[in-house]
């Protein structure tokens, strides 16, 4: 009897705790989106209510479709998010498995020099990359940007790849070898299937930073044409920040495509890191 | 790449060095190369209109040269200051926040974890906006729930103070990123086998003590590595302050961290023209001061640790 009623309070206790916190951690998005669908007025007047009939209001969305640039910034983000995270998780996936599978002399050394770099910041080594960048003629290309998140990408990849690959039984690759399979076949047939879990956690952790980042947008391709979203909104906002309606429009669409990719890979983020990916 | 001690067949094995070259020239190129290179160029300056040089100078200037050891000292306190402030609270309050998610009878789990994760996935760009819009006394709506809840008299232009617009903006930094070691901890403790949990209930080991005396010391390596990556994240700090302070890092550089340092230095801002070389020397000086952090760690704190380690 004691026991239900003192389990009950703990619930309480714990639902009070983690729901305080969300309304928290959630507060200041919610502030953004309510306001991007009010009219200016309401804005000031009320920032905490939810939009009414009578103050909703469209005008700073199209204040920023009026521009149009904001597509292109999206677009560019897209493209460069998608395919360093495409050569992440292949050319991840093809180091992890040479030094999952193989014994060969070095092996050991060229994963403790490839896992260096999950903590050293790829940033630190900027000026040198931007002359690389420079020299190689590829400033405002988004095929330095590419280059440049995929190097950073790569270690981490690698390294919970590698653990996975570990993990899968060397019966079926012996077998698959037995039929007659190339090394290729057996990776790419085999061994990639089985570690789509991994990849998801992969995809999830190397994906935010790469969406996010400033810094290498900002130095290597901040030309119109090549901006991606993060400086296109912070030029954007740096702009307009007296048009409250068209800067909350604007952090609007910046938030819905990640926070859509976020909930499609939460729950494999999860079982990813559950399944010991990262320990 | 002989393959004498091999028990795979013995054919010439290429295929080993096509499944390593692309990540391995490409992590070279862009990433080990550069590291190499920076590194050497906080060697060199010019002099008399040469490059030439000039040993350990780019550093003693940085940190004894008043024109630069101002700032560069002023931006490694703040670094410490940030760093302190993420560990006193960021880390305590992702425990905290696990252990609550890790109860198996709790319900609504997923949707708690989901939510307070949220702010991380934000980009600094949203974050330092929506806070600078928060805090504002402009806008109005930190003072008018600060007046709701009876503390209206309390509030101040937090941001916009040189007493406090570090300390606000380590904790926004902290609003954001405590889903980090929230989730890495949340699947350390669900990771922890039953039986060992079922074992210390036999003994009467239950509630808050199970969880200081059995579980908290199971996820010590976790805690330990969500501190190195704070540790890395922090002193390599720059997008919060440049969106929300400027690259000036105001008011009066009270917000600086080194990564806003480095940014100034090596690109220039208004007047100042861009320094190759001093810049290279700061972006040295970070790599050493977290090689140093990553180093302390690993021999010091994540070897005691693995002892716990199931």
């Amino acid at each position: 009897m004691f026991r239900s009623r003192s389990d009950l309070v703990r619930g309480i206790g714990a639902h009070a705790a983690l729901g305080g916190y969300t309304l928290i951690a959630l507060f200041p998005v919610a502030l953004i989106v309510i306001n991007a669908f009010k009219s200016r007025a309401a804005i000031f007047s009320e920032p905490l209510m939810p939009p009414t009939p009578k103050s909703f209001s469209l005008i700073g969305f199209e204040t920023i479709s009026a521009r149009g640039d904001f597509i292109s910034y999206f677009i560019n983000s897209a493209t460069v998010t998608g395919v360093s995270l495409a050569l992440i998780l292949l050319f991840g996936a093809m180091a992890a498995f040479a030094l999952s599978e193989y014994r060969f002399r070095g092996n050991a050394l060229i994963a403790l020099y490839v896992a260096l770099g999950i903590m050293i910041p790829i940033r630190l080594g900027t000026v040198a990359i931007l002359q690389l960048v420079v020299s190689a003629g590829l400033v405002n290309n988004l095929v330095a940007l590419v280059l440049v998140y995929t190097a950073q990408g790569l270690p981490l990849s690698v390294f919970i790849l590698t653990e996975f690959m570990r993990q899968i039984s060397a019966d079926l690759k012996d077998a698959g070898r037995i039929d007659g399979l190339s090394e290729y076949k057996i990776f790419f047939t085999l061994v990639l299937p089985l570690v789509r879990p991994a990849i998801a956690t992969v995809a999830v952790f190397t994906m935010i930073p790469i969406w996010n980042d400033l810094w290498f947008p900002l130095i290597l391709a901040p030309a119109e044409q090549t901006k991606t979203i993060t400086l296109g909104a912070q030029v954007f906002i740096g702009q307009f920040v007296t048009d409250w309606n068209a800067v909350l429009a604007a952090l609007t669409l910046a938030i819905v495509p990640v926070l859509i990719l976020y909930l499609l890979f939460s729950r494999q983020l999860v079982r990813g890191l559950t399944a010991g990916a990262v320990k | 790449m002989s393959s004498a001690k091999s028990d795979r067949p013995p054919s010439p094995r290429w295929h080993i060095a096509v499944f390593l070259a692309p990540a391995l020239s490409i992590y070279s190129a862009l990433m080990v190369i550069p590291l190499a290179s920076t590194l050497k160029q906080s060697l060199y300056n010019h002099v008399d209109d040469t490059l030439a040089f000039v040993g350990f100078d780019n550093f003693s200037k940085l940190l004894l040269d008043p024109t630069w050891a101002t700032s560069f000292w002023n931006a490694l306190s703040n670094n410490l200051v940030f760093f302190v402030i993420h560990m006193l609270l960021q880390n305590p309050i992702g425990i905290a926040l696990a252990a609550l998610l890790a109860n198996p009878k709790l319900r609504l789990v997923r949707f708690y974890r989901t939510a307070i994760f949220v702010p991380t996935i934000l980009s600094f760009v949203i974050v330092g906006f929506v806070w600078k819009l928060i805090l504002s006394p402009l806008w109005g709506v930190a003072p008018s729930i600060m007046k709701a809840i009876g503390l209206g008299g309390l509030f101040a232009p937090w941001l916009g103070r040189e007493d406090s617009a570090l300390i606000a903006l380590s904790l926004v930094s902290v609003w954001q990123f405590v889903g980090m070691p929230m989730i890495l901890i949340y699947a350390a403790l669900l990771s922890i086998p039953d039986e060992v949990l079922e074992a210390a209930e036999c003994d009467g080991v239950t509630g808050w003590s199970q969880f200081f005396k059995i579980k908290l010391p199971l996820i010590l390596p976790t805690i330990g590595i969500a501190s190195i990556l704070t540790f890395v994240g922090n002193f390599n700090a720059f997008d919060l302050v440049y969106v929300a302070q400027g690259a000036q890092a105001g008011p009066n550089y009270s917000t600086d961290l080194l990564g806003t340092f480095l940014y100034r230095t090596f690109f220039g801002f208004q007047l100042q023209l861009g320094d190759t070389y001093m810049g290279a020397t700061i972006a040295s000086m970070m790599f050493l001061l977290i090689l140093f952090g990553v180093c302390t760690y690993l021999f010091f704190v994540q070897r005691r640790l693995q002892r716990y380690q199931l």
